[in-house]
């Protein structure tokens, strides 16, 4: 395959294409990581940069980073309450800052701010101990008064005689939005080039076990491959992967859906999030409306949700911004999202050999992806769980020890 | 949006409904018994099959009664419904 785009194309931005090889699976690699999404190619990245681990594949059934890592609203911010949530989005949040001049790939990632708005009383309890718990933590955060948040965000209606008036914010400052596929373009090119086989179109169908029934090895739509490690990053689709090996998680998959407007002018200057309404949104490079809002309920791995959340969404985001009243959809889309009971991700070994496990993110990983894969390469390469990684093993569920996010009330994107 | 069928009311949109979750799991016969691991599956563990699963729904706007049904978690279609309030009912085996 040529590495150099024909010349017609050399004015445009490098084609996807021509950043990473496109290898056949070799018989045998030292790691092998299942889930070409941000996760996936992230883990990808360290395991080669930081611990020298070069023979090593991942696996992705369909397109590099067609999954969630495509269809999110790409939401950045550290600004969780717990200490090892706070802690590890942290750590993203700063890999994310270095990111650009290290990757060496514009992906546009932009600090805009991200406020989270309070429309009750308990809201503002909330969001007032969550700044004083980010700030102890060392993780920025304010709390702005309604006439503040006009003032960063003028869009936003904070009159007091709506529905659900605004009646304060948090504001992460250093939060913003990132060009998640060029994100993701970046990590492959830089992980190709230091040797790892991105092999696209390969489904892992099922493991190799030896005779102690540790893993080594996966079965593939495109023949088997051995396997020193294997790291799971399949996010919506971990379960289905454990299930083959009778190996029990505590996830649920749901569908997440997100829409986008058509292009309008750049009136939006920040992500506005309310859990409250229920709704988030920020304005693209280019100039879309992106939004998002919860979970379906139920189960689901058909890739499409409810219209009456969209609906649900629609209505709380007029109610914030009536400026957007004219405005029209363009598209929505979904994605399967994992979810664990206490809201928090599961890193670590697994009771199987050789098997690792890096999923429950859910509605939030994107965000995570730096810190996430990281961590993981930590993990599998040394075999225990980097200290970043440590709360979020698979035993909290056993003793108790969870990391519960949701209890804590600050669980959206 | 799902059209679910309520056993009593007929067929009602997904708004009027919440969902439960995985039918058919137990409340421990003999809870003092369980181990740490046990208790941590009876709370933390359901299924998540891609495909067939036998599920609860409370229709919280109609009648507020519960029952199950079996739907494919791909198509989302419902292919049986079971009256019940208890954890006997349908699994997906029996729909097929
Ligand atoms: C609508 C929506 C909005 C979101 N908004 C935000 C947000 O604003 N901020 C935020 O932080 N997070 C957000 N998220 C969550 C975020 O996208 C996920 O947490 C994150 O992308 C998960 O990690 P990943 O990128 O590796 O997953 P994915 O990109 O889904 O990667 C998993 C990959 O595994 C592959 N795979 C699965 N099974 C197999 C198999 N058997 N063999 C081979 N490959 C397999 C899949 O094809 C997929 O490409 C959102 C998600 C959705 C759906
Ligand atoms: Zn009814």
């Amino acid at each position: 395959m040529s590495s150099q785009p024909p010349d017609a194309a050399a004015q445009l931005p490098e084609h996807p294409d021509w950043l990473w090889r496109n290898p056949d699976p070799k018989p045998s690699y030292d790691v092998v990581i299942v889930g070409g999404g941000g996760h996936g190619l992230s883990t990808a990245y360290y395991l080669a940069r930081e611990h020298g681990l070069r023979n090593v594949a991942v696996l992705e059934r369909g397109w590099l980073a067609g999954g969630n890592m495509a269809r999110n609203t790409t939401i950045i911010r550290s600004n969780y309450l717990c200490e090892a949530s706070a802690a590890i989005y942290e750590h993203a949040l700063g890999l994310w800052e270095q990111w650009p001049q290290e990757l060496d790939y514009d992906f546009l990632f932009s600090q805009r701010g991200v406020l989270n708005l309070a429309h009750t009383l308990q809201d503002v309890r909330e969001g007032v101990r969550r700044v004083n718990a980010n700030r102890l933590g060392g993780v920025d955060a304010e709390w702005l008064e309604p006439d503040q948040v006009k003032e960063f965000c003028p869009i936003v209606d904070v009159s007091p005689d709506v529905r659900h008036p605004v009646l304060g914010a948090t504001l992460q400052r250093r939060g913003g939005i990132a060009k998640h596929d060029h994100v993701a373009w970046a990590l492959a090119r830089q992980a190709d080039a230091m040797g790892v086989d991105l092999i696209q179109g390969c489904e892992v169908t099922g493991f190799v076990r030896d005779g102690a029934g540790a893993v080594v090895g996966v079965e593939t739509t495109r023949g088997r491959i051995a396997a020193g490690r294997v790291g799971l990053a399949a996010a919506g689709h971990t379960s289905v992967l454990a299930d083959l090996l009778g190996l029990r998680l505590p996830l649920q998959s749901h569908p997440l859906q997100a829409l986008v407007s058509e292009l309008l002018e750049p009136v939006h200057p920040c992500v506005v999030m309310s859990n409250h309404v229920h709704v988030y949104v920020s304005q693209a490079h280019k100039g879309e409306l992106v939004m998002g809002a919860g979970v379906d309920s139920y189960n689901g791995y058909g890739q499409r949700g409810s219209i009456h959340l969209i609906e649900h969404q629609m209505a709380a985001a007029l109610e914030l911004f009536p400026i957007f009243a004219q405005a029209h959809v363009l598209r929505t889309w979904g994605g399967i999202v994992d979810v664990t009971p206490d809201a928090s991700p599961i890193i670590g070994p697994t009771p199987v050999e050789g098997l690792y496990l890096n999923c429950g993110w859910g509605t939030g990983g994107f965000k995570a992806t730096p810190a996430s894969g990281r961590v993981y390469a930590h993990t599998i390469a040394t075999g225990s769980p980097h200290p970043l990684a440590a709360p979020f093993g698979l035993d909290r569920f056993t003793t108790g020890a969870l990391v519960d996010e949701h209890g804590a009330a600050a669980v959206a994107h | 949006m799902l059209l679910i069928r309520c056993p009593w009311c007929g067929e009602r949109d997904e708004v009027e409904f919440r969902y439960g979750g995985q039918a058919n799991v137990a409340y421990p016969a003999d809870p003092e018994a369980l181990t740490d691991a046990e208790w941590a599956e009876y709370l933390f563990v359901r299924d998540n099959p891609k495909g067939a699963f036998a599920e609860r729904w409370v229709h919280t706007a109609g009648c507020r009664r519960w029952f199950s049904v079996v739907r494919d978690t791909v198509s989302y279609r419902m292919t049986a419904t079971t009256a019940t309030t208890a954890t006997t009912a349908t699994t997906p085996e029996a729909a097929q």
